[in-house]
Order: structure tokens, then C-alpha cells, then sequence
């Protein structure tokens, strides 16, 4: 069925995956494209960035009419901010994985939370270099044993954590295998002005997919746990209950949330203690899974967009990319004013 | 030949006067505020109209290291670093001795009285000025007293070579945006001393300055500020820094004069200011931002470049616009961040690993900072293909008369761009459209900015292997097809990029080559020379890759001397790479003392080789 640009599902689609089969990340590319055909995204508008590993070739694999740039390792980042203040009209999709994000581009992850970049920030964490076969990588388990490299003695970094600490408006967890999650987050984070964090544990079915390992696809299965069921209601969704304010959100109750382009998404709260709009509340559930090797997914934390990078630096609205020759050169008579003020 | 370019000293020596032709040299602790004085006593000599130039010496610190400013004048226009000083303004007391040392016979001292000191020297003339004194009586308040106090020696400095007062009250205006509180305080200790020198000195010196007619019209500016400036002109709309010494003040001239990019509707600006965390992530938004359609620039220094590598790498290969600025430092590694050079002309030319080289632009002078400032986008546009802008710290951070800088010739071309409508057009004529396909013959396809409304417009940039329609490709045929392209597009460059200024004279056998900021050295050395019976003609690089006309004045040549200021003679070896038929012309005269390059050294240089040489 055509969306409202008249595309079908199909037309959002990439070149064929060169990843292993039944990789993680190829679910999540295909979530991507089912997210953009559901939101009729013109694909004109959408830049797909990423750095370099398994993770950074996906762009290639969806939206094949959106300009897209695989940068350099860990430094996906640095372009995208360029990027989108060259053109501040770009919706930003960007794809990088734990090495490329938790390791070589650490200082950039933080750095583009910190500028308040607006885009769409997928890691597809598989904690392993996939490209190198199978090295650990910076969220790899402390503890964990994989085959050439024996043991790893050291903290795995949470890159949600990172995320909230560092500024981030909009952060959530998700799993590869959970499909209508990862479509709903992706829905919502293209809707929310700002970064917006998705840390998406993906298998890696070639080099990590041990059952007793953490990132493997048998233990997302057996043990993920949902925070809370989300919906996604596009614009023009007229909510049905008042928006409910930090501590009352109930067990079993339902928050709507309404995002930067009027969309709305409803979270109806299950078992666990943890308030999404509350800074305190989201660090100190995702320091509760750490301790407690608990693997829960969802929207983690989310407050009230703040001004965007451009904003901040006080540029102009129309994209600079566009800018007229008149707006990007002084006349001649600034020039001669100038110059007579060196004098 | 035994002939010697003759020194203001010896003229001084022959009991004449010396009127506007000698240099001084003001010692003192950096972060004393020195700065402020020295401008004031250049800007009065601009105003009084004698052909001026000014050299700062600085340490890498705030405050307490020595610093030395020298101020030249010269009747004749020349502007190059002199090597001998004649006047020592002493007002460091740690380096006072050497100061002194330095100076010829017959050298002048102006040192304060407050000091305990003993007459070093009996060929020279000291002035001495009671600095505390006169700081005392001009009633400052104690928070000011210090930086105050070098306007003593503006005052005896005014008193002692003739400079009016009335013009060193308009350089203090000038200095402090007209405002009327600061210039009075300043002036009122100027004024005391300038009366104190008056009453109590008697003058013993053949120096002086006089007023001239030789500055009118012209300008006084740092390299940095007029990159800034260019750029500004040029439509840059991105720009991505870290602080690194020397290259700070090229952003900063950016953010001074961001009123002129500024919309008169909603004051918002049309260039975006990034601070990056680091130089790996300011090339990356410029990286990204001439992707997306900016035109976007950073300015760095050595270390940052080194950082940038990598990325440098990717936008020749992804074939991306931007623009770098390199205001040279003294390298290896951390080096000399405070001492000039033109040690990174290797190295960015072939900037990356694997098979990349970049073009390279040369300003060797700050009206050519600025027209470069605003054609390195031009450039960078048309070649899409990253730019840099190799100029320095002796360039960038010093003050430099010149003529007032030219409105751009042509308007804003963005090169091979094409929009939704041009695309349409374009694959209705074509057949299709292959991002890195060459339909035109000299290398350069056509590109799309994100945000295009056409359903081809989409590509997909990658630094990985990729064949002309921009598709992932691991097959050799490819490959080679598109370096070979590449290689094509660059050696181009050359017909495109500023050709050298070229003095040749085919009566004439010697030929000097250099570039950059050793232009008024090789200016006034080749005049020294020329009176000492060895004629040159000069040619002046302005750009990687080489013009064809290097290779011609070279063979034409008994004999070239390649003038720069690295230890290694970098740019001799690009030209015995690229002019590999020659293997006799060529002496390479690499200076990288950590200065400015001098006239005399030029001289010195050359006269040694062509005195063997008559000797054979």
C-alpha cells in the first residue's frame, strides 16, 4: 500500500546486505526502512551517516534515495554536526556500532550529545569487532570469554549511560529481535528535536552469539525485559488523556508524550520503578541492570527538547547551504569601509 | 667578488645621519602588556608616513618570559626582518645583558634608571629612564601601574628619534576604539616621559625619523585577519576550529568581523562558529559541511594537521570541498608553537596514506591572504577537492603595510553543482549521471548536495573503494580508473591555481625561487645582491601542484637557489621530484633558524655559493 508520498515500503529500500546472514543489524535496517515508509519521510530530506565497521556499511542497505556518507572510524559524528548546520532542513539518520561509538569515537559521541546535534543516533552494540573477527570491544561484559581472545577483565562502558550523563534529550535501549520496538524508538527519536540515543544490542551471529553471552540472540530472547509497551501516534493524533506530570506515573498507567513535530508516544508503564522524564530515575534504573545483569529495553530518558546545535551558535534559519550570493558575500562598500578603518 | 651589502651602521660610522632606515627592538616579559606600546609606536610611524614593519618575538606562555618586538622603518619600503638592530629598548631585565650584546657598534640603549646595572659596553649609547618615577608621578592607579609603565619608553622613544605627540595620541585612539579614558592614562605617562627625555637627555645618536609621504592609502593588517576577511568574502558559511597557536587569530578575525555576514532582519549570522574538541573533529564538520553544500574552512597549525590526516584522506578520495588553513609553526612535534616556518609543505602536499596529494595555495603577503582567502573556495569548489592555505606565523601574527585589498573579480562560483532542475537536464542530455564520472574531460564529475528534490539525486559518499556511479567497488579496473582520474584532476590544478610572479630578465643567469612570507627578504636581498654586481631574476611560487613555468625558469637558469625557510628544503625536493631533468641547476638554501628570514641571510647565502663559483 502506498504511503502518503505515494511510495511503497519497497521503495525505501538500500542495496543488498553484504553482512552475514542473520545478522542483528540487518533487522534494524529494516526497521529503518519500515519507520520511514510509515512516516511517508521524503527521502530527499534524510541524510544517512555512519563511521566504519559492519554497523557503518547498513546506510548503504536502506533508503537508497537519501544522500549517504560513510565517514571515517568513530568520526561519523564531527560530519554529521557539519552536516546538519550546513543544512539545518536534514533529517539525520545515523548508524555506528561499540567500537565505532564506544571505543575510537568515544570524544565524539560525547561531544555531539553535549552540542545537542539534531539527529538520530542508532549504535547497533554487538559488543565484538565484527570486520577483524572478534575482538572485544569497549561494552563487551567483564567476565565475558570469546574464542582467540580469551577473557575479558574489564567494565563493559553503558552506552545509555554515557548518553544521559553527557546531555542526551532522548535515550532508549532496545534489541535487535525486538522488532516492533526498535520501529516504535526510531518512529519516536525521528520525531524528538535533538540527539536521540538508540543502543540497539544486535547480534553478532558470527563472533558473539555464544547463548550464554549477553549479546547473543538466545539471551535478548530469554531476557529482555520491557520497561514499558510503546506506541507511536503520528501528527494530527488528538490525546486521549491529560498529560500526566513526574510522580504520578503509576504502574500499569499510561504517559503520552507529545514530540517536536506534533507526534505523540504513549508509554504504558509495566512492572518496574523507573519514570522515564526523570534524570535521577532513568541512571539510577540503568545502574539497577547493571548491577543486577537485568537486560531492559525501552525508552530510558527523554525530557523537553533544548535549542539544537544552530541554534545555540545563532545562525540563520534558511538552510546556509542555500544561501544566496547577495547573503554570502559583504558588498563592495563594506569592503571600502573596512579597508579605511586599517588605514 | 668580496663586495658586502653596507650597514646603517657603517653609514653611521661615516658621522651621518640615519633618517628612517633603522630597526628597534623593544625587550620585554611577556604578558607585560608590551603589546599595546609597540602598536602604538608602529602606527605612529604608518602616520607619519614612513614605510614601517613589525616582528613579534613571543615565548609559548602568559606571562614572565622575555619577549621581543622589533620595529623596522625603512625610507626604501622594505619590510623583511632586518638581522642587525640598532636600537635596544631594554625593558627586560633578564635578557638585558644579551640585548645589549647584540647590538652593532655604535647601537643605542634605552634602559630604566631604576635598575642596578653597569655600562657593558663603551661603543654604544645609553639612554637611561626613570621608569618608577615618572609611572609615580603620573598618578596611575596601582592595578595599572605595571602594564602602564611601557609607555615610558613610547615617551622616550617619541623624544629621542622625533616622533610628534600629537600622533602618538591619535596611534593611542586608534589603539583603544577611540575611547577617551584609557588613551588619556596612557598618554599622560607617554607625555612624562617624553618631556623628562626633553629636559634631561642629550642626544648622541645619528638616529631619527622624519616624516614621509610613502603610506598613504595603504593599510596596516595581520595575515590572520585578512584570511578571515577573505574568507568572509568568499561566502564562507562553516567554519570549525580548535585553538592552536599561531592560527588562533584566523578564527577569532572571523568572530571580530562576523558583523558583516550578520542578516540585518534578524542579526543572525550566516556563518556558523563550531569549536571542535579537537582537530580530528574539526575537519570532520568541515568535511561534512562542504558536503551538505557549505562552503566551510578551520584554521590550524602543525599538530593539528597531523591530527587531521586521516580525514584529509577521505575528502580527496570522496572528492569533497573545504578549505584548510595552515598557519605554520616550528615542527617537528609540539616544536616552537611561537617561532615561524614553512616546515609543512611536504607533508601537507601528500597529507594522508595511500596515493593523495593535495593542492596547496602559497599568500606571500597579507593582500594575497585575503584574495586566496575568498579563491580557496572557488578553488575547492571547482576541484572538489580539499584546499590548503600553507601561510605563517611570520605572515599570519605580525602587522604588514599593504595596499587595500581587492572586492572579488568574479562572482560566486560553485563549480560543478548541479540542482534538481540542472539534474533533470543533465540526464536528459547525458543518459545519466555518475557522481564521479568524467563527462567533461578534465577530471571533475558533477555533485549533488543533500536536500536535492530528484528522485536520482542520492549518492553515496565513502572513503572504501568505489566505481564512477559511486557504488562499493573492491574491482582493480576500477580503481585504477579512478585514481587515474584523480591524478588528472590535480596535475590540472596547476593552469587553475595562481600562477607564480615571475621577474625574468633572460640576460640574466641566476634565478632565485622561493615563496610565502620570504618575498621581502628576497625582495631587499636581491637589491643587496644586484648592488654587489650579481644580478637575479626571482620567481615566487604561489601554489602546489608546480605552474609549468617553474620547470621552464629553472632550465632556463645557470643556476636557481630555491630561498625557504624549513630545515630540509622541503619545496627543493617537490621541484628535483617533479623537474627531474634537471640535476645541475638547483641549490637549495633552507634557512629554518626559527625566525623570519633576513635580507642579509639571503645575501649571505648567496654570495658564499657565487663566490666558490667564480672561484672555479
Amino acid at each position: 500500500m502506498p504511503n502518503e508520498l505515494g511510495l511503497e515500503r519497497q521503495d525505501y529500500r538500500g542495496a543488498t546486505s553484504t553482512l552475514c546472514p542473520g545478522c542483528g543489524h540487518d533487522s534494524i535496517s529494516n526497521q529503518i526502512i519500515s519507520a520511514a515508509y510509515d512516516l511517508s519521510l521524503p527521502m530527499y530530506r534524510v541524510i544517512k551517516l555512519s563511521g566504519i565497521g559492519c554497523s557503518s556499511k547498513t546506510p548503504a542497505y536502506f533508503l537508497k534515495g537519501s544522500h549517504g556518507f560513510n565517514a571515517v572510524h568513530g568520526r561519523m559524528p564531527s560530519v554529521a554536526t557539519g552536516a546538519t548546520l550546513a543544512n539545518n532542513d536534514l533529517v539525520a539518520v545515523a548508524v555506528s556500532g561499540d567500537g565505532d561509538t564506544g571505543s575510537i569515537g568515544f570524544g565524539q559521541f560525547k561531544h555531539l550529545i553535549r552540542r545537542n546535534v539534531p539527529l538520530v543516533y542508532i549504535i547497533e552494540n554487538n559488543g565484538v569487532y565484527g570486520l577483524t573477527k572478534g575482538q572485544f570491544s569497549a561494552t563487551s561484559d567483564e567476565g565475558q570469554e570469546l574464542k582467540y581472545y580469551g577473557r575479558n577483565e574489564l567494565p563493559a562502558i553503558d552506552l545509555c549511560l554515557e548518553a544521559i550523563i553527557g546531555g542526551a534529550t532522548f535515550v532508549a535501549r532496545s534489541f535487535s529481535g525486538d522488532a516492533k520496538q526498535v520501529q516504535t524508538l526510531i518512529k519516536a527519536a525521528i520525531s524528538h528535536r535533538g540527539t536521540a540515543v538508540i543502543d540497539i544490542i544486535s547480534p553478532c551471529v558470527t563472533f558473539n552469539n555464544d547463548p550464554k553471552g549477553n549479546k547473543s540472540y538466545d539471551y535478548g530472547k530469554k531476557n529482555e525485559i520491557a520497561l514499558h509497551e510503546i506506541d507511536y501516534m503520528p501528527k494530527g493524533y488528538v490525546p486521549e488523556r491529560e498529560e500526566i506530570t513526574v510522580g504520578d506515573y503509576e504502574e500499569g498507567s499510561t504517559v503520552e508524550v507529545q514530540m517536536h513535530d506534533g507526534s505523540y508516544i504513549a508509554l504504558k508503564k509495566l512492572s518496574h520503578d523507573h519514570d522515564p522524564r526523570n534524570r535521577a530515575s532513568a541512571i539510577a534504573t540503568l545502574e539497577k541492570a547493571q548491577t543486577e545483569q537485568l537486560f531492559l529495553t525501552g525508552l530510558i530518558y527523554y525530557e523537553e527538547p533544548r535549542p539544537v546545535y544552530g541554534e545555540t551558535l545563532g545562525i540563520v534559519n534558511t538552510p546556509l547551504a542555500h544561501l544566496p550570493e547577495e547573503k554570502l558575500r559583504p558588498s563592495q562598500d563594506a569592503l571600502a569601509t573596512l579597508m579605511q578603518s586599517y588605514m | 667578488m668580496a663586495v658586502e651589502a653596507q650597514t646603517n651602521v657603517q653609514m653611521q660610522a661615516a658621522n651621518k645621519p640615519v633618517v628612517n632606515d633603522f630597526a628597534l627592538m623593544v625587550a620585554t616579559k611577556n604578558g607585560s602588556g608590551s603589546q599595546t606600546s609597540n602598536a602604538v609606536i608602529i602606527r605612529s610611524l604608518f602616520r607619519m608616513g614612513i614605510p614601517v614593519s613589525g616582528k613579534n618575538l613571543f615565548p609559548s606562555n602568559i606571562k614572565g618570559l622575555p619577549t621581543w618586538y622589533t620595529i623596522r622603518a625603512s625610507k626604501d619600503g622594505y619590510v623583511a626582518r632586518k638581522s642587525v638592530i640598532e636600537v635596544a629598548v631594554t625593558f627586560n631585565q633578564d635578557t638585558a645583558a644579551e640585548d645589549i650584546a647584540n647590538l652593532p657598534p655604535g647601537g643605542v640603549v634605552i634602559i630604566p634608571s631604576d635598575w642596578k646595572w653597569g655600562k657593558s659596553r663603551a661603543d654604544v649609547v645609553y639612554y637611561e629612564v626613570p621608569v618608577k618615577e615618572l609611572v609615580t608621578q603620573a598618578q596611575i592607579p596601582t592595578d595599572f601601574r605595571d602594564r602602564i609603565s611601557n609607555m615610558v619608553y613610547v615617551g622616550a622613544v617619541a623624544a629621542l628619534f622625533d616622533i610628534p605627540m600629537d600622533i602618538i595620541r591619535r596611534a593611542l585612539l586608534d589603539q583603544f576604539n577611540n575611547k577617551e579614558k584609557p588613551t588619556q592614562m596612557n598618554f599622560g605617562v607617554a607625555e612624562l616621559a617624553y618631556q623628562w627625555m626633553k629636559a634631561n637627555t642629550v642626544k648622541s645618536d645619528p638616529f631619527r625619523f622624519e616624516p614621509m609621504n610613502a603610506t598613504a592609502g595603504k593599510i596596516l593588517i595581520e595575515g590572520n585577519e585578512s584570511a578571515a576577511l577573505g574568507s568572509l568574502f568568499g561566502g564562507l558559511t562553516v567554519v570549525a576550529w580548535y585553538p592552536i597557536t599561531p592560527s588562533t587569530s584566523v578564527v577569532d578575525g572571523v568572530l571580530e568581523n562576523l558583523s558583516l555576514r550578520r542578516d540585518p532582519e534578524t542579526g543572525k549570522s550566516t556563518v556558523a562558529i563550531a569549536q571542535a574538541e579537537d582537530e580530528l573533529s574539526a575537519i570532520g564538520m568541515i568535511i561534512g559541511a562542504g558536503w551538505a553544500g557549505a562552503r566551510s574552512m578551520t584554521a590550524t597549525s602543525g599538530p593539528g594537521l597531523s591530527l587531521m590526516a586521516e580525514f584529509a584522506g577521505l575528502a580527496y578520495y570522496a572528492e569533497i570541498p573545504c578549505v584548510i588553513w595552515d598557519i605554520t609553526r616550528m615542527g617537528p612535534s609540539t616544536g616552537l608553537p611561537t617561532r615561524t616556518s614553512q616546515g609543512d609543505i611536504l607533508f601537507t602536499h601528500f597529507l594522508s596514506h595511500g596515493d593523495t596529494r593535495h593542492p596547496i595555495l602559497l599568500p606571500g603577503s597579507v593582500k594575497e591572504c585575503f584574495e586566496f582567502g575568498w579563491r580557496a573556495f572557488e578553488y575547492s569548489d571547482q576541484l572538489q577537492t580539499p584546499i590548503f592555505v600553507l601561510s605563517d606565523l611570520d605572515l599570519g601574527m605580525n602587522l604588514w603595510m599593504s595596499d587595500p585589498f581587492d572586492y572579488p573579480d568574479q562572482p560566486i562560483n560553485r563549480g560543478k553543482l548541479l540542482n534538481a532542475e540542472q539534474l533533470s537536464a543533465f540526464i536528459s542530455e547525458k543518459g545519466d549521471w555518475g557522481r564521479y564520472k568524467d563527462y567533461d574531460g578534465d577530471g571533475v564529475g558533477y555533485r549533488t548536495i543533500p536536500g536535492t528534490n530528484h528522485p536520482r539525486a542520492a549518492y553515496f559518499t565513502r572513503g572504501t573503494g568505489h566505481n564512477e556511479m559511486a557504488v562499493y567497488s573492491e574491482r582493480g579496473d576500477d580503481w585504477v580508473k579512478n585514481m587515474t582520474r584523480l591524478r588528472f584532476k590535480i596535475d590540472s590544478a596547476r593552469a587553475l591555481l595562481p600562477q607564480p610572479v615571475i621577474d625574468h630578465d633572460p640576460a640574466k643567469k641566476i634565478g632565485i625561487i622561493s615563496y610565502g612570507s620570504n618575498d621581502p627578504a628576497i625582495v631587499e636581498g636581491r637589491d643587496q645582491l644586484a648592488a654587489a654586481g650579481v644580478q637575479t631574476n626571482y620567481l615566487r611560487i604561489r601554489a602546489l601542484p608546480l605552474a609549468e613555468s617553474v620547470r621552464e625558469f629553472v632550465l632556463s637558469h645557470d643556476r636557481v637557489y630555491l630561498i625557504e625557510n624549513n630545515f630540509d628544503g622541503q619545496m627543493a625536493q617537490i621541484l628535483r621530484m617533479e623537474i627531474a631533468e634537471d640535476t645541475r641547476h638547483m641549490v637549495s638554501l633552507p634557512c629554518g633558524d626559527t625566525l623570519p628570514m633576513s635580507a642579509q641571510w639571503v645575501f649571505d647565502q648567496i654570495m658564499a655559493v657565487e663566490k666558490q663559483a667564480t672561484r672555479e
